[in-house]
């Protein structure tokens, strides 16, 4: 059994996230996304190569979504409206009711820029109808085969890495996700899975952050400094997650710092989208979600000034925040229409599109980019082929809009060093946690991404690829034989079967001064499967029973194969003594042994020697003072019997067979002493 | 399997208690309390009421044991104790393994299990009943410490009023409550634990996910689905290696909405704490207030409302498609948010409350616990409503509204008891049992003739206190052997089979046997134990030997008949001397030279089943 992962898009690039994977015959797409760098037949995965009829139906089990970015989910009324996609679609209740939000301005955006609608309003909804929401953990049995569940990733809210298992087969794909916590979102967190496969993105494949505080105080200084000279402060950015996480943390130093200068949102920004968070609560940090449990959420209808607050939307925001949080976003932030873009005095505005793909970010950008006071803030990451992107790689001065458009830019550029994806150091610890027999890299970086697979091959040794856009890795997968277990065997499993063993071993301290030394150890081994049996019949299903119940099942009895040998040992009389014709008495007999014992001691290394009276034990092999002629164990002919020798009958099992040997050689050439 | 009826319950609010042995784990289905026998106590009683001592008369009279109707003075004036499930405290609490909550209701015994010393179970409930439950159990300590205020500081081990004279004296209809049957109940009342105990028991919760899987000591797979009763309750499906059950409890649920139909002089009082109702009788009342036009205002008393009303709004997991589809759409999932903003409810924490005393207004509908009628603010709001006649006091069916009123008379408000259907009807349990199929039912004995079932293969019927052995279905346990360390195996073949010794390491993971290429000591040089049956034919035997260049004769053969299977020596003569004692039962190879007797042992391998 194979696992195949097609990658249609987000392959040794960031944009169009969207993996298709086979795993024992069920067919997984994992995202839909679009990439903003493009505006022809590259911004959406090719979905020719799932099914060249276009019948998505047949060639896909589900479809899952991670969460509600656009190069995660842009691509999918596209695909469920104009492709025709019909089946399943998973996501998590928060995605499920921010995505549409997400689309719609992207819809609009598109229609903005003269592209051309590639779907509708109505198609929107109707995608988002056939979307089955998840819940955290919830084990979702797509079909009687194909199990999935979400787990939590931080990220943005309600992101969420998906484990997908099929019969024995099992696999993770990440989404993009954040190993540390953030002001309001979690980090991380996912089961110690038995994975063949992890797929997981690298957008940040060789950088490793350091305190998230310092980056913090680098973001509010530039803030600082261009409000205090008088400039104005544009902060790009989409809807959800980042909008939010900043907002508290200028809340936070404006009160430290006693600032006055406005905060203000682009209308609409954050209308909606706080109301959802207000209601997906328990997808946030746990301090959060603590706050929100502790406190009064009531409040706001006691203030007068609180009714202006919640027509700007912002008194579901409260709900969820600590008290000083909210009564900062009662007194301070406003909302910003288009008049006051040119109004006089610093300010600081939140404004959507992110990454100045269009929109009202750009509107604001065209006005402000040429005065050197203001400043543009700017996520870690942007698309290629957006301003944003164009911005961060190298200062340029002037800016192509279009053929006839061109702006200058003279004003200051803040990129934020801190990000919601993990860094180089997450990702490894993620990989080293779930230690998947194979990983692929996606979201990413081509060269970064290289380094990242040398890293994982050699520190981690897992397998690891990273394909580039419309490839397919196939990897094998896990499989397991079935078989019917006795409960003999079960019950013999659960027991303690401990077994003591002296094994001889080299102690290489000696061997400078004395050479080397052999010295038995005492080891004891707990192995209880190996005394199973795996039975296979034809046209039976394969049967484990334990070693004593197999005559029993197959009728037959046991047939003991043993040595045996008989020889004598050479002996050194000083007493005159009756021969060994003679009967020796038993105590004769015993003296015998022992002292044949002392000789082994002193020359075995291994074995555990048992001095029984008239008989020598070591493992299974037992010699004793033989002395009828007819033995049927000694070689006729061989032996002639002398007073200077006594004979040994010995015999062992084929287990300790080298051991016997060396036993017999032993004895073979020693002298027994009697005095 | 086992299973023990510990307590067949009563109604939505003392649900049944089970204990269940599955694959040698003790599972314990619920940990609720029996708050309908809190009627005996007195409510907090009012001004010179209170000190009114039990004059000679009433005493002599209660000793001469005159029977006659119930009134006031006849409930117990103490701090009130609680009932446990009493069969319950047969077992012993150590030996429980896992206890699964499905109701916020089933939790309100919780606190008692976990403070007992060597309790050790893991608890599973799911996140929404831990918090709902939690809520409960808080509101319950709060209520509670009125009386405990009132009452002071008393002999906590061994009150008054369960010594054995009061205990003679009490009207039979209050004793059967206190005592049972038999007189055996008496051990199950216990004191209420406190706030402290709540948390800790609290942090001793596991709290699981919608549809989460939690996999109990790699064994068991426990799985909790929404019951539909209320918020958050569940049904559990219970998984172990040898056996794939659904565990249904008897209740699924429909909550039937009652529509009150009331042109409102009055004001009306409604003591009911189930969460699901209060939520839908909000909602169904403010549309009927609204198109009727009327001003009324909705107060809701209680100290846990506030969170509780905050707290439904944020857990879709747990409600229907409909309320999904109002978070999809960016609305509250419940109309309380809107209607509390909107100034027409009013949440209060308790009745004393200073913003309650400015905002009160009458007439008005009054939404607080406790149904009993004992705790809480609905005994404040009783005794200032109970002799007005143009008020209406709305009380579940199924309360001893006689018993319960008893404090409060002579009553002159109105009472109107209704049913908010809740667990299946009986013609309900049909159709259920006709999808889920099952091989194997557990049925209560009291409900023997009232239904006929046909669809399961086997019925149980079990009755209280009593244990039933659940016969297994037969199959034997599974194991998952890797491939990798499948294809590592020396096979042997057989006549009809083929055979090989195992190895690797046994793991119990997510309730499957597996097979795993464990560690390899380094030095596993130690041989299996070789096991052969049969006997070796003597003429193979010796075409084998000859192969490997070694010549020998039968020199012996004991049986001359049949000379082909039966015992006899082989005289080795070449390379060198050896001997083959071929017996029944075994063989022995005598020979003087390790590298001779090791081939000899080869061929007879060859010859001779075994593995």
């Amino acid at each position: 059994m194979a696992i195949d992962c097609l990658v249609l898009g987000a392959g040794q690039e960031v944009g169009k996230s969207c993996v298709v994977v086979s795993i024992n015959g069920k067919r997984i797409m994992f995202d839909c996304g679009m990439h903003m760098g493009y505006t022809d037949s590259r911004r959406y995965p090719d979905f020719s190569l799932i099914s060249k009829t276009g019948d998505f139906d047949n060639a896909l089990t589900c479809v899952i979504v991670t969460h509600f970015h656009l190069d995660h989910i842009g691509a999918l009324p596209y695909f469920t409206e104009v492709c025709g996609y019909k089946g399943p679609i998973y996501m998590t209740y928060p995605t499920k009711a921010l995505a549409p939000l997400m689309l719609e301005d992207y819809r609009k955006n598109m229609d903005r820029r003269g592209e051309g609608e590639q779907f509708t309003a109505e198609h929107i909804a109707e995608c988002m109808k056939k979307v089955i929401p998840v819940d955290l953990k919830q084990t979702v049995q797509v079909d009687k085969d194909l199990q999935i569940r979400a787990y939590y990733a931080g990220h943005v809210i309600g992101a969420a890495m998906f484990y997908a298992k099929v019969g024995d087969a099992a696999m993770v794909y990440t989404g993009d996700y954040n190993m540390t916590p953030d002001r309001h979102l979690g980090a991380a967190q996912i089961d110690r899975l038995q994975l063949d496969l992890l797929i997981t993105e690298s957008t940040y494949a060789t950088t490793i952050r350091d305190s998230r505080y310092g980056r913090e105080r680098e973001f509010l200084k530039a803030v600082h400094n261009c409000v205090a000279a008088g400039g104005k402060v544009l902060i790009p950015t989409f809807a959800l997650g980042r909008a939010q996480e900043l907002c508290i943390l200028l809340e936070d130093y404006w009160e430290r710092m006693n600032l006055k200068i406005p905060i203000y949102f682009s209308a609409g920004l954050t209308i909606q989208a706080n109301m959802y968070y207000k209601m997906l609560i328990n997808w946030t940090s746990q301090k959060i979600k603590e706050t929100y449990a502790t406190r009064n959420a009531f409040d706001f209808k006691n203030g007068t000034n609180l009714a202006e607050i919640m027509i700007n939307g912002f008194h579901q925001f409260t709900y969820f925040l600590d008290p000083a949080i909210a009564k900062f976003l009662l007194l301070r932030i406003r909302n910003f229409d288009r008049s006051m873009i040119n109004a006089p005095g610093p300010c600081v505005l939140f404004a959507t599109p992110g990454m100045i793909v269009g929109g009202f970010s750009l509107e604001v950008f065209m006005q402000w980019a040429p005065s050197e006071n203001n400043l543009v803030t700017l996520p870690g990451y942007c698309v290629a082929g957006t301003i944003g992107h164009k911005l961060m790689s190298g200062k340029p001065t002037k800016i192509d809009l279009d053929k006839d458009t061109q702006i200058d830019v003279r004003c200051q550029i803040h990129q934020l060093s801190f990000s919601p994806h993990t860094d180089a150091k997450g990702i490894m610890d993620l990989v080293k946690f779930l230690s998947p027999k194979h990983a692929i890299l996606v979201h990413g970086e081509k060269p970064k991404m290289a380094t990242l697979k040398e890293r994982i091959q050699s520190e981690l040794g897992i397998q690891c690829y990273c394909p580039a856009n419309n490839e397919t890795v196939t990897i094998p997968s896990t499989h397991y034989v079935k078989a019917d277990a006795s409960d003999t065997f079960i019950r013999s499993c659960l027991n303690p079967n401990f077994k003591f063993s002296t094994c001889s071993s080299v102690d290489k301290s000696y061997l400078d001064s004395n050479g080397s030394k052999a010295i038995s150890r005492l080891s004891v081994s707990d192995d209880r499967v190996s005394e199973g049996i795996l039975v296979v019949g034809k046209g039976k299903k394969a049967k484990v029973i334990h070693q004593d119940e197999l005559l029993n099942t197959f009728g037959e009895k046991k047939h003991e194969i043993q040595f045996a040998y008989c020889f004598p040992m050479h002996m050194n009389r000083t007493e005159n003594i009756p021969s060994a014709s003679d009967l020796l008495c038993s105590l004769d007999r015993c003296t015998l042994i022992s002292r044949l014992s002392t000789i082994l001691s002193n020359e075995l290394s291994e074995g555990n020697i048992l001095d029984l009276g008239e008989q020598l034990q070591v493992e299974s092999f037992r010699a004793s003072v033989c002395l009828s002629d007819n033995c049927p164990h000694r070689l006729s002919g061989s032996f002639q019997n002398n007073s200077e020798s006594v004979f040994f009958c010995c015999c062992w099992a084929v287990a300790d067979e080298k051991l016997a040997w060396k036993i017999i050689s032993i004895m073979k050439g020693s002298t027994l002493q009697t005095t | 399997m086992k299973f023990t009826c510990l307590s067949k319950g009563g109604g939505f609010h003392f649900p049944p208690c089970h204990m269940l042995n599955v694959s040698g784990f003790r599972i314990l289905l619920e940990c609720p309390l029996d708050l309908s026998s809190l009627a005996i106590f007195s409510p907090v009683p009012v001004g010179l009421e209170a000190h009114e001592p039990l004059d000679s008369e009433s005493v002599a009279r209660k000793k001469q044991k005159i029977e006659k109707t119930l009134d006031a003075n006849d409930l117990v004036r103490a701090e009130p104790w609680y009932k446990t499930v009493k069969n319950l405290h047969l077992w012993d609490a150590s030996f429980i393994d896992v206890v699964l909550i499905s109701s916020p209701m089933g939790m309100l015994g919780l606190p008692f299990l976990t403070l007992s010393k060597d309790f050790s179970a893991k608890i599973y409930v799911t996140e929404a009943t831990a918090r709902i439950g939690q809520l409960m159990m808080e509101d319950l300590v709060s209520m509670h410490m009125e009386l405990k205020q009132f009452y002071g500081p008393g002999d906590a081990s061994f009150p008054q009023w369960m010594k054995w004279e009061d205990l003679e004296v009490l009207p039979s209809e209050l004793k059967k409550i206190a005592l049972g049957k038999y007189c055996e109940e008496l051990g199950a009342w216990m004191p209420l634990y406190s706030a402290v105990d709540v948390k800790d028991c609290m942090k001793k919760v596991q709290t699981l996910k919608y549809a989460e899987e939690a996999c109990y000591n790699g064994t068991l797979i426990i799985r909790p689905f929404s019951s539909g009763l209320e918020i958050g309750t569940c049904n559990w499906t219970i998984s172990g290696p040898k056996r794939n059950k659904i565990w249904r409890m008897m209740i699924l649920a429909l909550i039937q909405l009652l529509i009150l139909h009331q042109t409102l002089g009055g004001s009306v009082l409604v003591p009911i704490d189930r969460l699901g109702i209060v939520l839908c009788l909000l909602e169904e009342m403010s549309l009927l207030l609204e198109s009727s036009s009327l001003k009324v205002p909705i107060y809701i008393i209680s100290s846990v409302a506030e969170e509780l009303l905050a707290f439904t709004n944020i857990i879709p997991e747990w409600l229907c498609k409909h309320r999904q589809e109002k978070l999809f759409s960016g609305e509250p999932l419940f109309a309380h948010v809107k209607l509390i903003k909107e100034g027409k409810i009013h949440l209060f924490p308790a009745v004393h409350s200073i913003e309650l005393l400015t905002n009160w207004q009458e007439p008005c509908i009054v939404f607080c616990p406790h149904w009993s009628l004992r705790l809480g603010p609905v005994v404040h709001l009783l005794r200032y409503w109970c002799s007005d006649p143009n008020s209406l006091l709305i009380l579940e069916s199924g309360v001893d509204a006689n018993l319960a009123l008893l404090p409060f008379k002579p009553m002159e408000m109105k009472v109107l008891q209704c049913s908010f259907l809740s667990g299946i009807s009986l013609q309900k349990v049909q159709p259920i049992l006709k999808t889920l199929r099952p091989k194997l039912l557990l049925f209560p004995k009291e409900l023997r003739c009232k239904i006929q079932i046909s669809e399961a293969n086997t019925i149980f019927r079990y009755s209280e206190n009593e244990t039933l052995r659940i016969p297994t279905s037969k199959e034997s346990t599974e194991i998952d052997i890797s491939t990798d360390l499948a294809s590592r195996f020396r096979w042997k073949p057989l006549k009809k089979e083929t055979i090989t010794w195992l190895d690797g390491e046994l793991v119990m993971d997510q309730g499957k046997h597996r097979l795993l290429s464990g560690f390899q000591p380094v030095d596993s040089k130690q041989q299996r134990p070789l096991l052969h049956w049969g006997s070796p034919d003597l003429k193979g035997l010796l075409t084998e030997l000859s192969k490997m260049g070694i010549t020998g004769t039968v020199k012996k053969v004991s049986d001359e008949a049949e000379p082909e299977n039966a015992a006899g020596i082989i005289d080795i003569v070449g390379p060198e001397k050896a001997l083959i004692d071929v017996r029944e039962t075994g063989t022995v190879i005598i020979a003087a030279n390790d590298n001779l007797a090791s081939h000899i042992f080869k061929a007879i391998d060859i010859v001779l089943d075994g593995v």
